[in-house]
């Protein structure tokens, strides 16, 4: 265990074979609460196997292995350090490492860790304690143990991309990997909970992450509908998720504003809402909901939804759609612009006072924003900084400083390709 | 023992944290569901048993406070808020999402109730930033969704078409995972110095910081990504990966073959299925079999493996089309290629992989004299399991077991049921 450097986790150390984002996300998360997070790449094909390390996007015309901007979007805050578990030396290497680690991560298919001689049992002989938490596709047993995944193939089969989507249409799905992020969370979650149970208990333990199974958590209502009233969401006309079943609000959608893919998000939750959302649209003049008996009820409003969506898209179509979100709030309607990427992390008010964007230094990027975290902690705040490592840039650090190589040795094995 | 035994978790019942006293009690802490008099107001959520409305029926209710205990507690009254003092401060934490100016005007804000209790953790999540410039902002699944970034990068290739909610609640979720990860951070930093502290969680910002290149594309290289149908938002379009098979059901195709092996086996598998003959582009493909391992990088400048990568995509998508989606998914995935059938929810618990690892849980409901079958575990720990340890509390259920259990006597708790507080 490392001395406490006076924040939330300072006192945790991880052996971290984590990448992409399901895996990376949950580190990053520990090490802007001050974890010392040790990143471990293979120094034969310059930690390739993230393929975020190398790719988009870019801060400049420059491209290369540690100038990935999403790869530094996930791993700030940690060290780097590079080791080839195929040779002999490399192997004690890591076994020095893991002996003086609390919680070893990784998101490798599932098999790959017990190739590499470093299956639970093996890494509790190296030390006894050891908090061990694998994050895979479909978990490490069961027929589909060997399947491979990413994040828009967990979406699928855990029926996440289903149920998101217009009736008549393909599924739309999720515009970016919400269960890597989401996988990452729950990664975090298992690290966390095995380490206050070690505190406790003085004992570790492996956490076997299945992604699909995180990701067919996610849904519920829908399950028990299904389970208990027999009821499928694959039925005709569903699922139409702008809507809202649960609870029932009509109108409940995404509506278009004036201009070119401009979009306002407008939930009516009960009466008051409506008769709010009657009197601003009456001010422009074009309708009157109010005397349409077809829409004086919620459960007219549901009847006749179709018709309504409609009538309230020609409404909102006149408006620009922040000022017209505005005097919604103002009413009390929950309304939103459908904020797009510039917009809400350059010009959106909240994010800005809250610190959402911090700005790292990267060794060889420069002044780079991050992703921040969306929780304050009165006392043991987190903090994110330094940008990610580039490759072996913490081999010093952690070879010579946490396990005791003098300088010449650690240059030997770079040169023979251990480091 | 479960991960979280002794933890006591006292939750003030709101649907923006119900899901993340659910994640704590399906982990073994005892949650303690604090409702107003008459029921929280999600008892009334949609879908119901037998589709017939009533506060013990609703099945949102069910799933989202299982392993709970509960009780009715009147906190517009003085005795009320004693009454939540007192169980406060025998707990470890409180959870709330109250409007921003409730807690305070009734003397029960959660800092205040850390004064003489500073092992105390207490955890508001709010919409937006509480204090901040948005905080008086009105929010709801959608809105959140909506105004924080994913609904941008979710919908279909047609512009005409809005951008979409991804469905279930996931902007909540979200919410709620971000306060459950930080109450965990300040968990294991109180196992060290015994002292708590106060957690507050926007969930607007949560929202913001779970839109993968969404926000970074922006950050790094102030470029907008533009929504897709079923694939990653870009901020070129790129091909699309849904297919819809011989049965009409739809599949996910995935990242195109990047090795060389790859490609022989999309050869071979064209070969087998006696597609080999109908595929114009078998040289391209015997190309990529040449490479030994394709950078997806060199698809932008060169143009002979932009190709070569086209033509895997071709031959897995006639493949596909060729075939039902469920024997497309496992004969692709035996050849090592990342696709995946898309599964409605209520598929995926009759799938024999979720069965075989016991996904599907069981649920008894004594009142009911029956079981219900619900969503299981999202991780499997070793030695404290995930566990659903009851159903959702009815009305009221364990008032007097909780107020036992700090110390009030039958006759006050008899008393406090009379005065309608509990």
């Amino acid at each position: 265990m490392r001395e406490p450097d006076g924040s939330a986790l300072g006192h945790i150390r991880i052996c971290d074979f984590t990448g992409q984002l399901a895996g990376a996300g949950a580190t990053k998360f520990l090490a802007a609460f001050g974890a010392q997070v040790i990143r471990i790449e293979d120094p034969s094909n310059e930690g390739r196997w993230d393929i975020l390390r190398g790719g988009t996007p870019y801060k400049d015309e420059r491209r290369g292995i540690n100038l990935g901007g999403s790869f530094n979007n996930h791993n700030v805050e940690k060290l780097g350090v590079t080791l080839n578990l195929r040779m002999k030396r490399g192997k004690e290497l890591l076994h020095q490492l893991i002996e003086i680690s609390d919680v070893i991560t990784e998101n490798f298919a599932a098999g790959v860790f017990e190739r590499l001689g470093l299956s639970y049992q093996e890494l509790q002989e190296i030390r006894e304690d050891i908090i061990y938490v694998s994050n895979c596709g479909f978990g490490h047993s069961g027929p589909y143990a060997k399947y491979k995944t990413w994040g828009p193939i967990v979406q699928a089969v855990s029926g996440l991309t289903f149920s998101s989507g217009l009736p008549n249409e393909p599924s739309a799905g999720w515009g970016y990997s919400y269960m890597d992020h989401t996988g990452a969370y729950y990664m975090a979650m298992a690290i966390l909970m095995a380490i206050h149970h070690r505190n406790v208990t003085g004992d570790g333990q492996w956490v076997d992450m299945s992604c699909t199974e995180a990701g067919a958590s996610l849904n519920g209502p829908a399950i028990l509908d299904y389970t208990v009233n027999g009821r499928p969401l694959r039925r005709p006309m569903s699922p139409n998720s702008n809507r809202s079943q649960s609870p029932q609000m009509v109108p409940h959608g995404i509506y278009p504003a004036d201009g070119a893919d401009n979009w306002i998000a407008i939930a009516c939750r009960n009466e008051r809402d409506w008769a709010a959302i009657c009197s601003i649209a009456a001010d422009s003049g074009i309708t009157d909901w109010t005397v349409d008996p077809r829409f004086d009820s919620l459960s007219g409003r549901i009847k006749h939804q179709d018709d309504l969506d409609v009538a309230v898209s020609v409404w909102t179509g006149k408006y620009e759609r922040f000022a017209l979100a505005a005097r919604l709030q103002a009413a009390g309607v929950a309304a939103t612009a459908v904020q797009k990427p510039g917009e809400r992390v350059d010009n959106d008010a909240d994010t800005s006072a809250w610190g959402l964007w911090p700005t790292v230094h990267h060794t060889e990027m420069g002044e780079v924003r991050v992703d921040g975290i969306p929780v304050h902690l009165s006392e043991t705040d987190w903090r994110i900084e330094r940008g990610a490592p580039c490759l072996g840039e913490d081999n010093e650090y952690v070879f010579g400083e946490l396990l005791g190589l003098d300088a010449t040795e650690i240059a030997s094995l770079k040169e023979e390709g251990v480091l | 023992m479960t991960a979280l035994t002794g933890l006591r978790v006292v939750e003030l019942s709101n649907e923006r944290c119900a899901f993340a006293g659910k994640l704590l009690a399906d982990m073994g802490a005892e949650v303690i569901l604090v409702e107003p008099p008459g029921g929280d107001i999600t008892r009334g959520f949609e879908p119901f048993l037998d589709d017939i409305s009533g506060p013990e029926r609703s099945l949102s209710f069910w799933h989202y406070n299982t392993s709970k205990r509960g009780l009715v507690l009147n906190l517009d009254t003085e005795l009320g808020r004693n009454v939540l003092r007192r169980i406060v401060a025998s707990a470890d934490v409180l959870l709330e999402s109250e409007s921003p100016t409730r807690l305070d005007s009734l003397g029960i804000a959660p800092r205040s109730l850390r004064v003489g209790h500073e092992e105390l953790i207490t955890i508001s999540m709010a919409p937006f930033m509480r204090e901040g410039p948005r905080a008086d902002e009105e929010a709801t699944d959608l809105t959140l969704l909506a105004g924080g970034g994913p609904a941008w990068s979710c919908g279909y290739d047609d512009h005409s078409l809005p951008p979409i909610r991804g469905g279930g609640n996931q902007g909540y979720h979200t919410g709620c995972h971000y306060a459950v990860m930080a109450l965990l951070v300040a968990l294991v930093s109180r196992d060290e110095t015994g002292v708590g502290q106060h957690i507050d969680v926007d969930m607007h910002a949560a929202q913001n910081v779970t839109t993968e290149a969404g926000s970074y594309q922006w950050l790094v290289a102030e470029e907008t990504v533009q929504r897709q149908t079923g694939r990653h938002a870009g901020v070129n379009p790129t091909p699309p990966t849904q297919v819809q098979c011989s049965d009409g059901r739809w599949v996910n195709t995935g990242v195109p073959a990047r090795r060389g092996s790859d490609y022989q086996r999309v050869m071979d598998w064209l070969e087998e299925v006696g597609l080999a003959g109908e595929f114009p582009e078998m040289i391209l493909l015997q190309m990529g079999a040449e490479h030994d391992h394709l950078g997806i990088d060199q698809v932008t400048t060169d143009s002979v493996i932009r190709e070569i990568f086209q033509a895997a995509r071709d031959a897995i998508v006639l493949l596909a089309a060729s075939m039902p989606a469920d024997e497309f998914f496992h004969s692709a995935q035996e050849r090592g290629f990342q696709v995946g059938i898309i599964y409605s929810p209520e598929e995926v618990m009759e799938d024999p992989h979720f069965k075989a690892r016991g996904f599907p849980t069981e649920v008894q409901h004594p009142e009911l004299d029956r079981s219900f079958t619900y969503s299981g575990a999202p991780y499997r720990f070793s030695s404290t399991p995930w566990a659903i340890s009851s159903r959702a509390p009815l009305l009221g259920e364990h008032a007097d077991e909780i107020l036992s259990k700090v110390d009030y006597g039958d006759d006050e708790i008899a008393n406090l049921r009379e005065e309608g507080v509990i």
